[in-house]
C-alpha cells in the first residue's frame, strides 16, 4: 500500500492523535457529508458565538487521510469568524497537512464540504430563530 | 520494528531452501536447457525435468510431460482459456462457464474473448461465495467449450467443490480448468481425483520465486499456444526456459508436498485462534466467506462502522490488506465482496488476514491487541457507530454522493 510512504508525518500525527473528536457542546450548526458506500462520512458540529466559531468537533468514518483532514479542518477554523472560516478550502487543508496522496484528495474536499454544510446549517438555524 | 507479514495471499517469502536450490542456476549452471551440444545445456535440462516431476507430484499428474512452465499463473490462466477458445475456432457458438469471483487473470481473458465471439456464463454463488451447483449445471450446453472454476478465492478464502465440479465436467465431456494458485500448499489438490484437465500454478504463492508458474495440461487436451517462437515446452510456450525460476518452483512444490500435513493443521490452529480472539474481543465483526469451507490461512472480516485502511494503520506492526481496493484510484470496493452481496458500506470496512509459515501464536496475540484497541478508538470516532447505537439504519439513510 503506497499510502504508507505517501502519508506525510503531519497526516500520521493527526490520524494518531486527532484533535477535537466528538460533538460540540450546544452545537448550533451540523454538517454531515459523504456516503458509507464510498467509504467515508464526516460529521462536523460547530457552536457559533458572536459570529465566531467558539467550538468545533468532528466524527469521521473513513481512511487515515479522511480522519487527518477532519482533524486539521477543526484546528483551522476554531476561533475564526464565519467569514474567515468560509474561505478555508480543501487546498488549504491539504497544504496544512503537508500534502496528501493524489488518490486521497477527495478527503480534503469532504472536509471543506463538511465545514460549509455546518456553516450553512448554522445560518439556516439562526434565520429561523 | 519490521512489520509482521500477514498478507500471504498477495505473495509469500522465498523459502531459504528454495533460494539455495536456485542459486547455482544463475551462475555456474547457467546453461540454456535447449542447448544440446554441451554439458551446460544438459545440466540445465536435467534440473528442469527434475522440477517438472516435482510439480507433477504435487498435483498428482500422471506424467511430468503434462506440466508446461509459464511466467506465472496469469499466463497459465490465459493459456488455458485463450488456448481452449482458439483450439475450438471451428465451432460456431462457444461459451465458457465460470463464477464471478474468479481472479482477474481468468475474468479479463474471458472479457477479451468476447471479441472473438465467446460468451461467458456466470454461475451463481451463495453469500459465502460457494458455487450454486444446480445453476452451474443449467448453464452447460453443447456449446460449452470450457469450465473455469478456482479452487480457492484469494480474498475470502472460500473453497469451491472442485471434485464435484470436475465430476460434472467429465461426465459432460467438457474441459475443466482450475486456478489452484491459492490452494496449493495449503490444501490437497489432485488433478486425477478431482477430474481436472488444466490447472494453473504460481510459485510465489507457495514460498517460491516470482515470475514463474505452470499450467498442467492433461494428456490429450488440445490447446492453441498464445506465445509463438522457438517451440519450447512442446510448442505450448515458446521462450527460453527460466531455469533458476523453474528449479525454485520445483523445490517449492517438493516442500509444499512434504510439509502440507503439518502446515495445514498449524495454520488452521492459528486461524481459529485469531477468529476466536476477534469473536471475544471485537463486537460487530462479520466474517466474509464461508465459516468452515475456506483456506486454513484466510480470514476476512468486515469491522462495521470503521473503514478498512484506518484499521490497517491502527495495526501498524502488521502487513495486511483491505478487502476493498480503497487505495486504488477508482475507490471501488472489492468485486468479490460485491458478488457475495456484501453492501459497499461493509465492503469498505473489510480486512483480509493471510497467514503463513512464519506466523506464530504470538503474532496473533499482538495483532488481536492492536486490532481491539484500534477498532475501539476508530469506532469512538465514527459517526456511523453513533447512528447505529441510536438505532439508525445507515443503509436506509439519504447520503450525498461525492465520488462522481
Amino acid at each position: 500500500m503506497d499510502v504508507w510512504d505517501e502519508y506525510s508525518e503531519k497526516v500520521m500525527q493527526h490520524y494518531e492523535n486527532p484533535r477535537n473528536v466528538g460533538i460540540a457542546e450546544n452545537a448550533n450548526g451540523v454538517g454531515v457529508v459523504g456516503n458509507p458506500s464510498c467509504g467515508d462520512v464526516m460529521k462536523l458540529t460547530i457552536r457559533v458565538e458572536d459570529g465566531k466559531i467558539a467550538d468545533v468537533k468532528f466524527k469521521t468514518f473513513g481512511c487515515g487521510a479522511a480522519i487527518a483532514t477532519s482533524s486539521m479542518v477543526t484546528e483551522m477554523v476554531k476561533g475564526k469568524t464565519l467569514d474567515e472560516a468560509i474561505h478555508i478550502t480543501n487546498k488549504s487543508v491539504m497544504e496544512a497537512l503537508g500534502g496528501l496522496p493524489k488518490i486521497k484528495k477527495h478527503c480534503s474536499v469532504l472536509a471543506e464540504d463538511a465545514l460549509r454544510a455546518a456553516i450553512e446549517d448554522y445560518r439556516k438555524n439562526s434565520q429561523e430563530e | 520494528m519490521k512489520q509482521i507479514y500477514m498478507d500471504h495471499h498477495a505473495t509469500t517469502p522465498v523459502d531459504p531452501r528454495v533460494l539455495d536450490a536456485m542459486l547455482p542456476y544463475f551462475t555456474e549452471q547457467f546453461g540454456n536447457s535447449s542447448s544440446n551440444t554441451h554439458e551446460y545445456g544438459h545440466k540445465a535440462r536435467i534440473a528442469v525435468e527434475e522440477a517438472r516431476s516435482k510439480v507433477a507430484d504435487l498435483i498428482g499428474a500422471a506424467s511430468p510431460d503434462e506440466i508446461i512452465f509459464t511466467s506465472g499463473a496469469t499466463e497459465a490462466d490465459n493459456l488455458a482459456i485463450k488456448g481452449s477458445a482458439r483450439a475450438n475456432r471451428d465451432k460456431k457458438k462457444r461459451n465458457i462457464v465460470t463464477i464471478p469471483i474468479e481472479h482477474k487473470a481468468v475474468l479479463d481473458p474471458l472479457k477479451s474473448l468476447k471479441k472473438e465471439g465467446i460468451e461467458t456464463r456466470f454461475a451463481k454463488i451463495d453469500s459465502y461465495g460457494v458455487i450454486d451447483i444446480d445453476h452451474f449445471k443449467s448453464l452447460i450446453d453443447e456449446n460449452t467449450i470450457l469450465i473455469s472454476i478456482q479452487a480457492a478465492n484469494s480474498e475470502i478464502g472460500t473453497l469451491q467443490p472442485i471434485n464435484e465440479i470436475g465430476a460434472i465436467a467429465r461426465e459432460k465431456d467438457i474441459h475443466f480448468h482450475c486456478d489452484a494458485v491459492q490452494a496449493l500448499g495449503r490444501k490437497d489438490v489432485n488433478v486425477k481425483q478431482d477430474h481436472i484437465d488444466m490447472l494453473a500454478i504460481s510459485a510465489h504463492k507457495m514460498y517460491g520465486p516470482k515470475g514463474i508458474g505452470a499450467l498442467y495440461i492433461r494428456k490429450g487436451i488440445r490447446l492453441s499456444p498464445i506465445m509463438d517462437g522457438g517451440g519450447h515446452e512442446r510448442g505450448m510456450r515458446s521462450g527460453t526456459l527460466n531455469v533458476p525460476g523453474i528449479v525454485g518452483l520445483g523445490k517449492a512444490a517438493e516442500i509444499a508436498k512434504t510439509e502440507i500435513a503439518t502446515e495445514n493443521p498449524r495454520l488452521l490452529e492459528l486461524r481459529n485462534r485469531l477468529a476466536k480472539g476477534i469473536k471475544d474481543r471485537v463486537d460487530s465483526a462479520q466474517l466474509n466467506g464461508h465459516p468452515t469451507q475456506r483456506l486454513p490461512n484466510n480470514l476476512n472480516y468486515a469491522f462495521s462502522y470503521v473503514e478498512g485502511e484506518s484499521i490497517i494503520l491502527a495495526c501498524r506492526d502488521f502487513a495486511l490488506s483491505t478487502g476493498s481496493a480503497c487505495t486504488s484510484a477508482s475507490l471501488q470496493s472489492s468485486y468479490v465482496l460485491k458478488a457475495l452481496g456484501v453492501p459497499d458500506s461493509l465492503a469498505h470496512c473489510s480486512l483480509r488476514f493471510g497467514l503463513g509459515k512464519n506466523n506464530t501464536e504470538e503474532h496473533i496475540d499482538i495483532l488481536l491487541d492492536q486490532l481491539e484497541k484500534g477498532v475501539k478508538r476508530l469506532r469512538d470516532m465514527s459517526p456511523l457507530y453513533d447512528m447505529a447505537k441510536e438505532g439508525v439504519d445507515i443503509e436506509k439513510m439519504q447520503w450525498s454522493d461525492h465520488h462522481e
